[in-house]
């Protein structure tokens, strides 16, 4: 059945080596604007802050808190809005236009764990919420951890701990 | 039957007697929208669960193509058909659901053709006279398998694409009216050392140039025999890649019309997918719901569909390891 005739042309193989390749690839990425993701970023990372600020004026003024007893109560708020928006569906469209600035707040943390909680809602309450929970959150609290640890050990040896 | 190297020729010409595709809302807000059998305003098709959703995708394109080709159910004696997930669930459940003897198998986002030119080799060597293939993706399972939590609020690259919401199912008949399958190239695993998962059609583009090369020079066409080829989803990255990297070889791509289904399916300019579509029913949607309509209006004669597939898996790119890519190419041509 094999017809083995000897036909029209022979195109040549590719004579590009992977590093070849991967150089002449990378040239036609289209470019990436860093610049204008840094300054989105920054705006919307801002806006965040001053938003929570405010939050944070509402307990001072309207329920008489100090402002160290409102920090909680508006961090708290700030997650609660996150988790909103992420369970409407929108966090995720602004966080393509604002980045950083929309991953680097406590937002954007409470926001990674929402988005997990949902997407594994479907295997079950403990494997898959449970679970799934902490898919990309655990890696913060991880080194979140090793890291305060380390600058712990800093503060000792300097001698700079706060009381 | 086998031509040089690695291409099949169907001397018996199987006919795609019935085809039919199923989208989600993004493709329905795309320039094809017309030529989609149905079109799911919801991305949650009601389903309780995105896995749910893409099998009914595929159950959906099945039903309507068996419908399509005005045949009974049971005139069907095999079913093949793979897709993105783990394990192919989508396809080995919708296979439940059809009660079709059923060969499950893997391409990634190459599925359409390797299905499509298996169900020909099927029916061309007398195994079967009516042979379905099927393959579907949904956007937020492969998020999910292959990236982030679907609402998890992560900037993506330009470079990266966005996973077609479909399914597009072909029957293959030994006989009947339709498209005729003429010839298939088997492609072989291309792998020059792209990592970025964000980056896939950089990564697919050589696998691409190696089948329609091998395509070339097994059955000693060249690209003005083809009115239009096209390749599954190297989107706006991979193909120009792909483009000048044929043309460098030689291959006289100036001499035909050369697309990209991931570049068709989506308004790249105004829809928000990145450098275009991706997935396995990136290239099902676009050959079986508009490429099959244009043969059937005689305003194609004779279409080269490449399929690309980048063969990677969650664990394999976060061990560091590249994306090794296959592309299968399948010549649909009118009947006459």
């Amino acid at each position: 059945m094999a017809t083995k005739r000897k036909r029209g042309h022979n195109y040549k193989k590719m004579s590009m080596s992977p590093k070849e390749y991967q150089s002449f690839a990378k040239t036609m990425e289209p470019p990436r604007s860093i610049f204008a993701n840094c300054i989105k970023a920054f705006v919307f990372g801002g806006a965040i802050c001053v938003v929570g600020q405010a939050i944070s004026e509402l307990y001072v003024h309207l329920m008489g808190m100090t402002q160290e007893a409102a920090s909680n109560p508006t961090v708290a708020t700030l997650i609660l809005i996150s988790v909103i928006l992420t369970s409407l569906g929108v966090y995720d469209k602004i966080a393509q236009w604002a980045g950083a600035g929309s991953a680097v707040p406590v937002t954007g943390f409470a926001n990674s764990m929402c988005s997990a909680a949902l997407e594994h809602r479907s295997e079950g309450l403990v494997l898959g919420v449970g679970g799934n929970m902490f898919k990309l959150a655990g890696s913060v609290i991880v080194y979140g951890t090793v890291a305060a640890f380390f600058v712990g050990i800093a503060h000792l040896i300097l001698g700079t701990g706060g009381q | 039957m086998l031509r040089g190297k690695q291409s099949w020729w169907f001397e018996k010409r199987p006919v795609i007697i019935g085809e039919a595709t199923v989208v989600g809302p993004d493709e329905g807000e795309g320039p094809l929208a017309a030529d989609f059998d149905l079109v799911h305003p919801e991305l949650d098709m009601q389903q309780k669960s995105w896995e749910k959703a893409e099998r009914l995708l595929l159950e959906q394109a099945s039903e309507f193509a068996i419908q399509n080709a005005r045949i009974e159910r049971d005139q069907l004696q095999f079913y093949i058909g793979g897709d993105l997930m783990n394990q192919i669930i989508s396809n080995s459940f919708a296979a439940r659901s059809l009660g079709i003897p059923y060969l499950g198998v893997f391409g990634a986002c190459s599925t359409s053709m390797e299905s499509l030119a298996l169900a020909a080799l099927l029916v061309n060597s007398g195994a079967g006279s009516h042979v379905l293939a099927g393959t579907c993706s949904h956007n937020c399972t492969a998020e999910k398998q292959f990236r982030y939590p679907t609402e998890y609020g992560s900037q993506k690259p330009p470079t990266a694409q966005y996973t077609v919401t479909g399914a597009g199912a072909a029957i293959v008949a030994d006989r009947g009216e339709g498209a005729v399958v003429e010839c298939a190239t088997i492609g072989k695993i291309v792998d020059l050392g792209i990592k970025d998962p964000f980056n896939m059609g950089a990564a697919m583009a050589p696998a691409a140039v190696d089948t329609i090369q091998a395509h070339f020079n097994d059955t000693g066409r060249s690209p003005r025999d083809y009115d239009l080829i096209v390749t599954g989803d190297l989107a706006g990255v991979g193909h120009p890649i792909a483009e000048k990297l044929l043309l460098q070889n030689g291959v006289p791509m100036n001499d035909t019309v050369f697309n990209d289904c991931g570049l068709m399916v989506y308004d790249v300019e105004k829809q928000k997918v990145q450098a275009g579509g991706s997935g396995c029913g990136c290239s099902a949607v676009v050959t079986y719901g508009h490429l099959l309509k244009r043969i059937k209006k005689s305003e194609l004669n004779r279409i080269l569909v490449v399929a690309t597939g980048a063969l990677l898996s969650p664990l394999s790119f976060q061990q560091g390891e590249s994306i090794p890519c296959i592309a299968h190419a399948v010549a649909i041509a009118r009947k006459g």
